[in-house]
Order: structure tokens, then sequence, then C-alpha cells
């Protein structure tokens, strides 16, 4: 990991550089799907199923419309396999005899008249034949009906550590409870959207907005059965994803391509906000039951934990989303007996799927309420049973992962205490409270996040990174991560830089283009920066190697002799390439079969505090000031980093106070911004971040993955403050007031 | 189906006066960004929930996804590409220091937003102001605490400079 | 999903008689087009039923203003950004500025008018229970006829009101009978800004002798159209007890016809109005500090 010179101090590692792509952006000047048109292009819109589960019997079109003036392409004009390729291959692209939820895609329409094509939107009716449609977990899992496989179940895990089993009769104490979370919605602020191109010479081309240009790919690729040379896809920048561009673009960019095929014309499809919020993804809801022995010490004896997720009619990402959430439910402690058996059933909603934090905030709530409760019942304060229970360096996590980093969650938690002044607030608060309407409450939350793919992810996936030197002498970074404002393309040019020891603005990140880069892998899994950031540093790395190894270049080195280097170099050969490809660290072992071992490479730390005030005359409750301490391993930008908290925050509120998909006969009926609720600037509180750094070796500059952290924390952390505030203990998500008051007037809603 | 005849509207558009044939109906976004090729402002929700799509119209900011163009005959219009001029404004600037852009859809109605919000305080507002003056304008990657910053810092070197 | 755009007019007449008389010429054909911010969101949902509209947002006959020793009269096309910035409200009327400081956001409160939201007659609007507070009173105007009502009796059940095809909201005149009264809005909605609100309530007492000689009481949210709760209100006259209290309590849950939605429930909007009444008459025990909360 040779830099320039190993005792320079950092120029761009750790500075707050300014985004790239900053000024497009507070310009207007950034080129969104939708800003872009093409000569002839058609406008594409989605004919889908209102009904939760049935038979489609046929499909009738009122003679009100110029039929023949339209494309329109129904499951039979697909060419290859009618699916979007993902894990499971289950999801049709286009629904053929029976739709298993309500939006499910069954027809499209294409037209160059945007008004025209509403109206013929209108014009289309679906005969559906009703089934019965399963709506809950435990209809699911009690087989009323089968609508998935043989058993309604997407994926199981069992995760055992020690026996539980002989555990309960040792135990002190036997702490039960029960915790459920709901649907949250991403709710990016530019709609799904995607442009798609098709000739016989070209083959396919599609734009959009989309976090990981490969899996549409190879979605396209299964699709239209054509070969990987035929197919093309392109990132537009894309405004938010948070997950809900990892897989659902596939779809879109499917029905595009149709189109554009049957038509011969380019076709945009973009959804307005209530067909996205109805149609496409949303985080997994989920239950998580836990029984927790502890002795009279307050240690953790066992966990005995299920964990159930809801995973809507098809599996998409289900499998996954499970995974990270199991491996999560049990949290930053050491406990000798875990047994976690979690599930993921199918139900007939919209297909859930990924979310920033992807199952990790569902059993985090979980585990972080339930710690309070065993809390309670020990008579010890949250902290010290805390305290008395978080795994140190040498212990092992529940999966079997011994803990090598330096972490110290007990400081960790006495700094982030200290900084919410929370003993002194706890103790003002239980003075106050009594005389007052709006009751005061403060609490915590400790968590963990995995970084990078579980297990084998990361080497199966064997991501690749490219570099190659221009004659002007930039460098150009090709990767497949894409930017969508966690700030991809500047926090690879500070590591590029960095290595190179070169002035900023010779490095150029080039757009995520499937022509142009190599498969790095999906912009998921809290992955970019210390998975994908460490190749782009080994290619940039290898450029500079041939040129020192040509002797084009000394040791030392300006950035103008740097360009000189490169132009003579390509003047002589032709070209200067590198390319990285992802090898695992040596000793990280993990066993797929067993669900044992080193699930994760790195993991980021925290402690959060929640202070809220509950108005107990309204019911609304208020987060008055969020503190978040994490450990990140290094932070390379500030200002980003920083950045990334804030926003995870912000959803982390949100789905613990004001989020709330209502459902109706298995349609999301509150889909517009006007009736799902998220936080305006309003509503939330001050955020105050704080970093720690204790390096981790395979990450750029010692960084860890942190994208994900940020959601797990608030929730659990807000709710255990409304527990300290009226002591009454709340165990699902969303708490609004109609909620709360239900809970403190001793009625279920 | 019956159709209303299209219907010459004319108004300003960030100094340049402009006239479009246009529905009556059809929104102000639309005709910004598809007839005008003003693609800066953007569509997040269609409702007026969201801010961004905002513009100023006569100096005020308003939702252009919820206004017919028929009604801004006329009118002097403001659009994000207007907000710059050979130097970027110093709110843009400050949005660029203070990290208050992350995906970048939102900002050019929080730009806007925010322009407008310093005008309308002659003495330098408070956080509470400014938290309370964008609450129009949602975003969904920051958490809003940079944009804050970015303002408040704005609204310094506005007021500093007696501007 | 989007309406046919094509197929909506919408005319925009010079001055207010032109507009009346097109009304009147096609009676019930064109509808008044205010600010938009309500018939736009229909507009984009595929919901808006009427085709034809006369834009009267900026029709000088409709932006008046009028102060006497006795009334404030307001034009209709009032925005709620210029309700909360003239002087004579803010300091006569504050509960007509609270309502229009919490409707949606700036850019909203730079479009809505009053009289657009009169007439929208959404039942969850912010500003109807401050005007029946106010006892305000609506002129409607038509080409051949000029008329004033109470607010009232205005509307007369679920979007429907006393408003002819061919009359259009001209002014809102508001008495200047409340200075001295304690006054108190509080609207609760789905969040702090821009919310459509679960419960809204208005309140203003007369406290006059140790006791409450006038109140008024109206919620919005609460039934088919803005509510004045005239039994509540029947039961506060004289000086203020704790029974008193609970009486007025029982008796705005059997006022009130809230329901269940996606939004909030039928109890939580009960339960919180209850407590809003509570708050509202226990705050006129104590000396005024401030308005409302």
């Amino acid at each position: 990991m040779a830099m320039q010179s190993d005792s320079m101090p950092d120029r761009f590692i750790g500075k707050s550089i300014p985004r790239k792509e900053g000024r497009e952006k507070v310009t207007g000047r950034a080129v969104y799907v939708d800003d872009i048109a093409m000569l002839d292009m058609l406008h594409g819109v989605t004919v889908r199923s209102q009904v939760a589960r049935g038979h489609l019997r046929g499909i009738r079109f009122a003679e009100s419309i110029p039929w023949d003036e339209f494309t329109i392409v129904t499951a039979k004009d697909i060419p290859g396999k009618n699916c979007v390729a993902l894990i499971l291959d289950d999801q049709p692209c286009l629904a053929n005899q029976v739709v298993n939820h309500a939006e499910e895609p069954v027809l499209l329409l294409a037209h160059a008249d945007p008004y025209l094509l509403e109206e013929a939107r209108r014009a289309v009716e679906l005969d559906i034949e009703p089934l019965p449609p399963v709506f809950t977990i435990d209809d699911s899992l009690a087989k009323k009906q089968l609508i998935w496989g043989e058993d309604n179940i997407f994926k199981s895990f069992l995760v055992e550590s020690g026996d539980v089993e002989s555990a309960w009769s040792r135990a002190h104490l036997i702490v039960e409870g029960e915790y459920e979370t709901g649907a949250q919605e991403q709710l990016y602020i530019e709609p799904q959207g995607i442009i798609a191109t098709f000739d016989a010479e070209d083959g396919l081309t599609v734009w959009g907005s989309m976090q990981c240009p490969y899996y549409v790919h190879r979605a396209l690729m299964t699709l239209l059965n054509l070969p990987v040379n035929s197919v093309r896809v392109i990132q537009t920048e894309t405004g938010g994803g948070f997950g809900g561009k990892e897989e659902y673009p596939s779809m879109i960019a499917g029905h595009a391509a149709l189109l554009a095929r049957k038509s011969g014309k380019p076709v945009k499809i973009v959804y307005d906000r209530m067909e996205d919020m109805a149609a496409t993804t949303k985080r997994h809801p989920s239950r998580t039951r836990h029984r927790t022995a502890v002795t009279r010490e307050g240690k953790l004896l066992a966990m005995d934990i299920e964990f159930v997720v809801d995973g809507g009619a098809y599996a998409t990402l289900s499998p996954v989303v499970l995974s990270r959430g199991t491996i999560h439910a049990a949290g930053p402690y050491f406990c000798p007996n875990v047994r976690i058996r979690s599930k993921a059933v199918a139900t007939n909603f919209p297909p859930h799927g990924a979310f920033r934090g992807f199952g990790a905030p569902q059993s985090v709530f979980a585990l972080e309420r339930q710690m309070d409760q065993v809390a309670r019942a020990l008579g010890l304060t949250p902290e010290e049973f805390r305290r008395r229970n978080f795994v140190k360096e040498g212990e092992t996590l529940a999966v079997g992962q011994m803990v090598r980093e330096k972490i110290d969650m007990a400081a960790l938690m006495e700094r982030a205490l200290d900084l919410s002044d929370y003993h002194a607030k706890r103790k003002r608060f239980a003075e106050e409270n009594p005389r007052r309407a709006v009751k005061r409450g403060i609490g915590l939350a400790s968590f963990l996040h995995g970084a990078g793919f579980t297990g084998s992810g990361e080497r199966y996936m064997a991501s690749l990174v490219g570099a190659e030197a221009t004659p002007e002498g930039q460098v150009r970074v090709l990767a497949a991560s894409t930017e969508m404002g966690q700030g991809t393309t500047t926090v690879f040019s500070q590591i590029a830089a960095e290595a190179l020891g070169v002035d900023f603005d010779l490095i150029e990140i080039v757009q995520p283009d499937t022509a142009l880069v190599p498969n790095s892998g999906p912009t998921v899994a809290s992955r970019t920066c210390m998975v994908v950031g460490k190749l782009v540093e080994s290619a940039v790395l290898g450029i500079r190697q041939q040129l020192l190894s040509s002797s084009l270049l000394k040791d030392k080195y300006t950035s103008e002799q740097f360009r000189q280097a490169c132009r003579l170099f390509i003047q002589n050969h032709g070209e200067l390439k590198s390319t990285a490809e992802y090898s695992a660290p040596v000793g990280v072992y993990w066993d797929d079969e067993k669900y044992r071992g080193d699930a994760y490479g790195a993991y980021a730390w925290a402690v959060y505090v929640a202070e809220v005030s509950v108005d107990m005359t309204t019911y609304e409750i208020r987060v008055d000031d969020l503190v978040a301490v994490q450990e990140v391993g290094r932070v390379i930008n500030p200002v980003l980093a920083t950045g990334q908290i804030e926003g995870g925050v912000a959803q982390g509120v949100g789905f613990a106070l004001y989020e709330n998909v209502v459902w109706q006969e298995g349609r999301m009926v509150n889909s517009q911004m006007t009736n799902y609720i998220m936080p305006t600037s309003a509503d939330l509180p001050r955020i105050r971040v704080f970093f720690e750094e204790v390096p981790y070796a395979h990450g750029p500059g010692g960084a860890k993955g942190i994208g994900e952290l940020p959601i797990d924390g608030p929730a659990p952390a807000i709710v255990n403050a409304i527990e300290n505030a009226i002591g009454v203990s709340i165990k699902r998500i969303p708490v609004t007031p109609e909620v709360l008051m239900e809970a403190l007037e001793g009625v279920h809603a | 189906m019956p159709e209303a005849p299209k219907v010459a509207v004319s108004f300003a558009v960030n100094g340049e006066p402009r006239t479009v044939e246009a529905y009556p109906m059809a929104r102000l976004l639309d005709v910004l960004r598809h007839e005008l090729r003003l693609t800066g402002t953007k569509e997040g929700c269609g409702e007026g929930e969201c801010g961004a799509c905002s513009v100023l119209i006569d100096g005020e900011l308003v939702n252009s996804c919820l206004v017919p163009v028929a009604q801004v005959e006329g009118c002097r219009i403001t659009t994000i590409e207007g907000i710059s001029g050979e130097t970027l404004h110093a709110v843009q600037e400050a949005f660029v220091e203070c990290g208050a852009a992350q995906c970048g859809i939102c900002t050019p109605g929080m730009v806007l937003a925010a322009v407008t919000l310093i005008e309308r305080h002659s003495a330098q507002p408070t956080e509470d102001d400014v938290r309370n003056g964008l609450a129009g304008n949602l975003c969904r990657c920051t958490g809003y605490m940079r944009i804050f910053e970015a303002v408040l810092q704005a609204c310094e070197k506005s007021v500093g400079a007696g501007a | 999903m989007r309406s046919y755009v094509p197929a909506y007019d919408m005319r925009v007449p010079l001055e207010l008689d032109e507009a009346l008389e097109t009304m009147a010429r096609e009676p019930g054909e064109w509808k008044p087009f205010a600010g938009g911010t309500d018939l736009m969101v229909l507009l984009e949902q595929g919901r808006l039923a009427d085709r034809k509209f006369l834009s009267v947002a900026r029709l000088k006959g409709l932006r008046g203003f009028a102060l006497t020793d006795d009334h404030v009269t307001l034009g209709a096309m009032i925005t709620y950004r210029q309700v909360q910035t003239t002087a004579i409200l803010q300091q006569e009327f504050p509960l007509l500025c609270r309502a229009a400081y919490e409707t949606g956001g700036l850019a909203t409160q730079n479009r809505g008018t009053l009289g657009g939201n009169i007439a929208n007659a959404s039942p969850a609007a912010d500003s109807p229970p401050a005007l029946l507070v106010y006892d305000a009173e609506l002129e409607l105007v038509s080409a051949s006829r000029t008329r004033w009502v109470p607010y009232a009796g205005f509307h007369l059940g679920y979007k429907k009101m006393d408003l002819r095809p061919e009359e259009v909201i001209r002014n809102i005149r508001l008495p200047r009978t409340k200075k001295n009264w304690r006054q108190y809005y509080r609207k609760v909605g789905t969040r702090r800004a821009q919310a459509i609100s679960k419960v809204c309530f208005a309140g203003a007492a007369l406290v006059e002798h140790g006791g409450i000689s006038d109140v008024r009481i109206a919620l919005g949210s609460m039934a088919p159209t803005v509510l004045r709760c005239r039994k509540t209100e029947a039961l506060l006259l004289g000086p203020l007890t704790a029974e008193m209290i609970r009486a007025a309590a029982d008796e705005l849950a059997r006022e009130i016809q809230p329901i269940d939605d996606f939004r909030s429930t039928a109890r939580y909007r009960t339960r919180v109005a209850q407590k809003l009444l509570e708050e509202f008459l226990l705050g006129l025990i104590t000396p005024p500090a401030g308005e409302s909360a």
C-alpha cells in the first residue's frame, strides 16, 4: 500500500473536499433521466393489476382510443425468459396467467403523446378472477393458501452458538418480548425512470436512475435473450436510491426495453409519484420474538430469537435481507448461547426489497428494545446492562465471528452519554415530568453494522475496477459504483489522488456505463468506499507502477511530471491501463452451510442517544436531540461522512415515528407525499455526529463502510426514550400519536 | 375527445421574454421543462409537497407543478437557471462548500427557497428561522443539517456585504 | 394517473364583470379557479371532474381591502401569505394568521387564497374554524346581484355550499368584535409543517366578571364540513368550573362526527379534540400570557 511518501500528511484523505459534481447540482445542470429527450422518443406506461391475487382471464381495450397508434406489449412479446433475473428468478417481468400482487405489471403501452398515453392506460381493463390472498405473516406460515413454492417460505436460516435449551433452567430471569416493524418507502425524490433504445445492429442501450448497472445488464440479457455485448447500461445522475433502485430498475428497464424493441423507437418510462410508491419495493415488514435468559449478575446467558420478514409476492432480495437481519439480530453483545431462527415468507403484497439497512434496522429495533426490557427486569439501567454485556476484542459474536477490531463499546457509550448529557437529563426529566403536560425522555441504542457483502459474497462477486490514463495525463477510474448522493465520485477521486500523489483534478471518475467499466459489483451493502474504494486505490497504483517500471517516472514527482509520463507511455505503448480484482483478506473464513464464521470483513460500531418530548395533550412525539457516535475506521471526507449519518438518522426518525404504509386489500392507499409522511425540516432535531477512528487494514485509508449504519440506531433509541418519558413500552413502529394514545389508554388499536 | 385549443402565453423567464403555445391547463413545470428545455426545475411528486419544482413567480416562491400555464401570462418567472450569472449565487457557493447537496434532485428547489428566504430576512436569520422557512422543501438525503449551515453561511455573506 | 390535460380549458378574464357574465351565460359550465393548490392536485391524480375554468386569482375586483371601525373586509383572492403579513389581521384576528401560517408550506401560501379555500370546502381546511369563530360573513356576487351570508350557514354538507353556479365569493368580512376576547388555535397535523390536519380547533371567549359571557368553538376535520359547536358553547356560560369543563368535553364528543381514515382514527380525533377544549378552557382560568398554544 505504498504511497508517494508515507511520512507526508494526507492531502486528500480526511479532508472535506467539495463534491466533484457539486456545481452541476446547484445550478440545475446535472442531467437526470427525465431531463433527457431523444428524437422520435415515445413515452411508456404500465397497466397494472388492481387485484392482489387472481387468474388473468382477459384484457379489454375500450374503443375510444386509436390503438393502432400505440405500441402494446404483453408477456407474449418477451423473447427471452419472462423474469426479472436476480436471485431466484421467480418474478415475472409481465404477468401472464396469474397475478400475485396489486400493482403487478401486466401490459405496457407506448405513444409519443404523454397525455393520450394516460388516457389509454385508463382505457385498458384487466379481467381478473380473484383468488384468496394472503396478507399476514401468520397466514403465510399457516399455509392457508400456498402462494409460493411448497410452503410460502422464500428462505430460512438457523444460527446457533452454544446450547440455548440448556440455559433456561439455569437462568436467574427470563424475559420475553415481541416486536414489529412496518413497511417503509424509500421515497427518493427522483422517481424511477429509464430510457431504452433498441436496434438490430447496436443492440439494446438503456439509460436511467439506478444503483447497479450490472444487475440491470444481466436482467436485460435474460429477458431479451441478448448476448453480453448487445446490452449496454448507462447510469444517469440518480436522485436518491437508498436501496429502492437496487433491484427495481431491472424491472422498469425490462419494460422500456420491450417497448423499444417492439416500436423501433427510443422509449422513456418515468413513474409518477403515486405509481412509484404503490408499485415498487419497500422495506420488509418484520416480526421478532425474543426470549432472553440472564444471570443474577446481569450477564446474558441465552438469546433465543425468531425473526420473520414479509417478502411480498416474489423473492427479489428477501434471502439476502433475511441473512443480514439474522446476522445482526444479536447485536454487539457477548452471549454464550444464541439461537436465531429466521424466515422470509411470501404474501400477496407488492414485493418488498432493499432499503438501507437491509434487514438490520428491523432486527436491531427488536434487540435494542428487548435489551431495555431485560435491563428493567433486572433492576439495572439500560446503560449498565449493556456495559456488562458488550462484546470485547477477542470474544465472539453470535455467528462465531471473533472480534479482532480494537473496539471498546463501553467507552463509545460513555462518550455518547456524555455528549448527550444523558445522566443529568434523565434525572431532570424524572423530576419535572410529573408537573408537565409535555413529558421528556432520553434513551439509547447500541449496535454494529457489517460492511460489504456477507460471508463469501465479496469473493463470489470478484469485483473489478479499472484505471486508464489519457494522453493528456488524466487518470480515468472505471468502476460500476454509482453516485447517488452518498459521494462515490468524490471519495473515489480522493482515494485515487492520494494514492498517486497528484492534483485532485487529474482524476476523472467515468460515468458508470457497462460498455466502459468492469463489474465492480452493486452500489449496496455499505461496500462502495471500503471494498470498491480499495480496488480504486489498487487500480491507480497499477498505473503508477507501470510508469515507475518504465522509468518514465521517478519515486518523487509533481503532477505535471506525472502527466508527462502518461503522455510518453501512451506514445510508446499505445495505452496505459490497469485492473484490480477483489481478493479476500487472509484469515477471513465463512461457512455457508453452517452459517458461521466471519460474516463481515469489518463492522462499524455505534451508540445513538435520542431525546424526545411527548405531548400528553395530542400524543405527538418529537425528537429534540439526537447524538450519533460511531467508530468507522477512517473518515475519508468529513462533510460527506457527516452527511451520510445525518441523512440516515433522518430516515430512522421517519421509520420510528412518521412513515406508515396504509394497506387496503394489499394495495398501498396512502401513496402520495401528502399522505405518506416523511419528516420535514421542522420535524427533525439537530443531529449531532461524532466519529472515532480505529483504522481497518483492508479499507482505503483505513475506512470501513458507513452508508447503512445510521438508520439502525434511531428507531430503538427513540422508542426507548418514549418509554423513559411516559413509562409505556411500545413494541412496534411507527409510533404514531394514534398508536401512543391507544397504548396509554390501554386499548388495542 | 373534445380538446381545448392551445393558447399563446407570454411571460419572462430569467429576464428573457418567451411565448409558448400550450394547453391552458398544462403545468408550468412541464412547459418549462419540455417546451423551453429548462430542465433544472425538477418533478418529485406532482402534488405540491416536495418543492423540487419550486420557481419564483413575480419574486414569490411557488410549486410550478400546481400552476396552469394560462395563469402566468405577463409574469416574471425565475428558475434555477436564472440564479447564477457569470458566477454562482452566494447560496450556491455555500451549498457546494457546506455539502448541502447530496443526490441533487431537491437542490434547485432548495436553492430557490433559500434565496427567497434570505431576501425575506433583513437581519441574520436563526437556525430555527431557516428550519421553518425551508419546511416546504423536502430532502431525503441530507437530514437538512448541511443545508441549514449553507443558508446561514450565505446569509452572513449577504448581510455582511450589505446586500 | 394524470388527467388528459388537453380536455381542460382555462380562460383568463381581465375584469370581474367579464368573468361573471361568462358564468351567468353558461351557469355551471365555468368554474372559478383561484390559486389552484387544491384543484391542480386533482388534475394530477386524474380526479378533476370539472373541465372549464375561469382564472380569477388576479382579478382586481376580488383583491380589495377595506377597513372601517366595525369591519375588516378582505378580497377573496387574498393569499395566505398576505393574510399573515396584514397588520390589522395580526393585531385583531391572530387565529386567522395562525391558520394561514399552518396551511401548507410557503409555496402553497403564496398561491392559496382564502376564497379558494372556502369554496373548495375541504373538511380539513385550516382557516374555516378561525372564520367561524370570528363570525365571518361572505359577499357572494353574480352578474345580476350581490348578497351577504353569514359564513356559519354557508356549508350545507360535504362539498355542498350556499353558492350558486353563477356566483363567486367576492369578499370576506370580519366584524371587529373579538378584540378583547381570549383566543386559541391549535392544529394537530400529521407532522409539524406542511401537513393536513387531523384535528383543528379554534376557540375564543369573552371573559368578564370572573366568568365566560360569550364563547365560540369551531372545529375542522371533525365532520363533513367545518363545525361550529354550539351545544358545547351553550354549556360554557358563567364562571368556569371543573364540572363545566367535563360536561363540555362530553358534549363535544357527541357534537362532532369524526371518522377513521388513513390519516387518523375517530377515537384519536375525539380524544384530542376534548383535550384541546380542556387546554383552551384551562388557559382561560390563568391570566392571559400570550394567545394560542
